[in-house]
């Protein structure tokens, strides 16, 4: 309960300071000032917006159909709100705590198209549909690479559960039901017989626990930006050719409840490739002999200071990552077509089936 | 009760509280709103152009394929999900004496090669391709010698440092 009302409030927030900072990051990286007028340094800029829309006549076209317009919004934003039911925020903190969560995000968040092809086709213009159609055919096609990658860590893990995930790639794996007696050994090798369970750090993170698994996270990162409409991957709404894609006809609330949704997007990929591939809210400082880095800065799971430090290093790898997204939107050119399909079918899927496939021999070395 | 059904109790919480979040946004800004709608306003948005026609009509077939391959694609993964969770499992592999884990290995690389094989199928018949530009070649000759550029950016870079 308390991971819902924490989200109902946390997700506009975070698109209120995201959009500010997507604007102060895009304007340091083009050389200019971004936002400066309203508040100190530009702050109460994008709190200033909100109101706006919140004052915005509602306008929906006299051809449209009405009923499925009305809808799109709620689809969209609730597909992903939805997602985030799943997420752990510290070792006892989460949403639901669903055996199947890994497998839940991914059927609730595929809801999202649904919702984009509603608004697309019930605007009854040409921009919108067109920017529906090209949005649902990029997130279909770069949904079989996200899921092939994180097939590999489930592979590598043995479950579905997010929580289980989190415990086992750090010092407090014993804590967790089920996982009493396992055991981390270096790059998950057993035969290798370096026990590093309580060592912990970076050393248990997925992406080092079966090094493959760091090439399955850069098809994840890619993937996902896709899966965001995001630049470079934002030929679905490209504002030069198609005005605002399959929003185009939104206006006021209406419209901020699609981008709320991006932006929720954006944080919920960004928490899942944290938990799945870099140590979800675990440290990333190991033990070293005397220097019991991890053991410093991360407390046991169900105290206070272990809840305080899984929270801090949970978000500040989330908010590294959101910070990669827009520095890549802001430094690459949008793709053409051809080249997203090229990409995601022909680079993607067949190296995401590569890795799905050597995950399967790794993880028999490991047990 | 079962826990997992209230764990899914919870992420039906989630999905009300979503609704209840866009729905109570919207009532608060339609107490705030003006609303004057006009034919103008409510015209779909041609860049100014008034729209011809319904769009409700056809669109790119390559749509449809795409479409249809993801569905393929996507029943795979509903299968290797289950899959993925046992083939591994520390007490089934002792059992079997480490058969299980190898056997159950090599079935899903003949179902996975099965849906490569599929892959490699569309992509030769070429169901991949998107159209491409094509850029043409012209014979035309510039009027202004490549020399005046090369002024232009040497004074530009000058200015510059």
């Amino acid at each position: 309960m308390l991971s819902l009302v924490f989200f109902l409030l946390f997700i506009p927030l975070f698109a209120l300071a995201g959009v500010y900072a997507e604007r102060k990051v895009s304007a340091f990286i083009q050389d200019r000032l971004g936002p400066m007028e309203v508040g100190r340094y530009g702050l109460l800029q994008t709190l200033a917006d909100i109101i706006k829309l919140l004052l915005k006549e509602d306008i929906i076209p006299s051809l449209a159909d009405k009923r499925l317009f009305k809808l799109a919004p709620l689809i969209i934003f609730v597909a992903v709100f939805a997602g985030f039911a799943a997420i752990p925020l510290t070792p006892t903190l989460i949403g639901s705590g669903l055996q199947v969560g890994v497998f839940f995000i991914l059927a609730i968040v595929s809801l999202d198209v649904v919702g984009i092809m509603m608004a697309g086709w019930s605007s009854n213009s040409k921009y919108p549909l067109l920017g529906a159609m090209r949005a649902v055919a990029q997130i279909i096609s770069y949904e079989i690479p996200t899921g092939l990658a994180i097939l590999a860590v489930v592979m590598i893990c043995q479950t579905l559960d997010l929580q289980s995930i989190s415990y086992q790639q750090g010092i407090w794996i014993n804590h967790y039901q089920h996982l009493e007696a396992d055991q981390n050994y270096l790059f998950g090798l057993k035969p290798l017989g370096i026990d590093i369970t309580l060592v912990g750090g970076f050393l248990t993170w997925n992406i080092v626990r079966m090094p493959f698994l760091s090439i399955a996270f850069v098809i994840y990162f890619i993937a996902s930006l896709a899966e965001c409409n995001r630049a470079p991957f934002d030929i679905p709404e490209a504002e030069s050719e198609l005005i605002g894609g399959y929003h185009t006809e939104y206006s006021g609330l209406r419209w901020a409840f699609i981008m709320l949704a991006e932006y929720g997007m954006m944080l919920l990929v960004s928490f899942l490739g944290v938990i799945l591939f870099l140590g979800s809210w675990n440290t990333p400082l190991p033990n070293l002999g005397y220097l019991a880095l991890a053991d410093w800065t991360s407390g046991k799971p169900d105290t206070l200071w272990g809840q305080l430090t899984s929270i801090f290093w949970l978000f500040s790898k989330t908010f590294l990552l959101i910070f990669a997204q827009m520095w890549i939107r802001w430094t690459y050119p949008r793709l053409r077509i051809d080249q997203l399909m090229y990409l995601c079918w022909k680079v993607l899927v067949p190296f995401a089936l590569a890795i799905v496939l050597l995950c399967g021999v790794w993880r028999l070395w490991m047990v | 009760m079962n826990p997992q059904i209230s764990a899914f109790g919870m992420a039906f919480l989630f999905i009300l509280g979503g609704i209840v979040l866009v729905l109570l946004g919207l009532a608060v800004a339609s107490l705030l709103r003006p609303h004057r709608p006009n034919v103008e306003k409510l015209a779909a948005y041609e860049c100014g152009e008034e729209a011809l026609g319904s769009v409700w009509g056809q669109f790119n077939g390559r749509y449809y394929v795409i479409a249809l391959i993801f569905v393929l694609f996507e029943v795979e993964l509903v299968f290797l999900f289950p899959w993925a969770t046992v083939f591994g499992q520390k007490e089934l592999i002792e059992i079997t004496e480490g058969r299980w884990g190898w056997f159950s290995l090599v079935e899903v690389w003949l179902f996975i090669g099965i849906l490569v094989l599929g892959l490699a199928y569309i992509w030769a018949k070429g169901h991949l391709e998107w159209l491409k530009p094509q850029p043409q070649d012209t014979d035309y000759q510039s009027k202004i010698p490549a020399k005046a550029y090369e002024r232009i950016n040497r004074t530009y870079q000058k200015n510059k440092t």
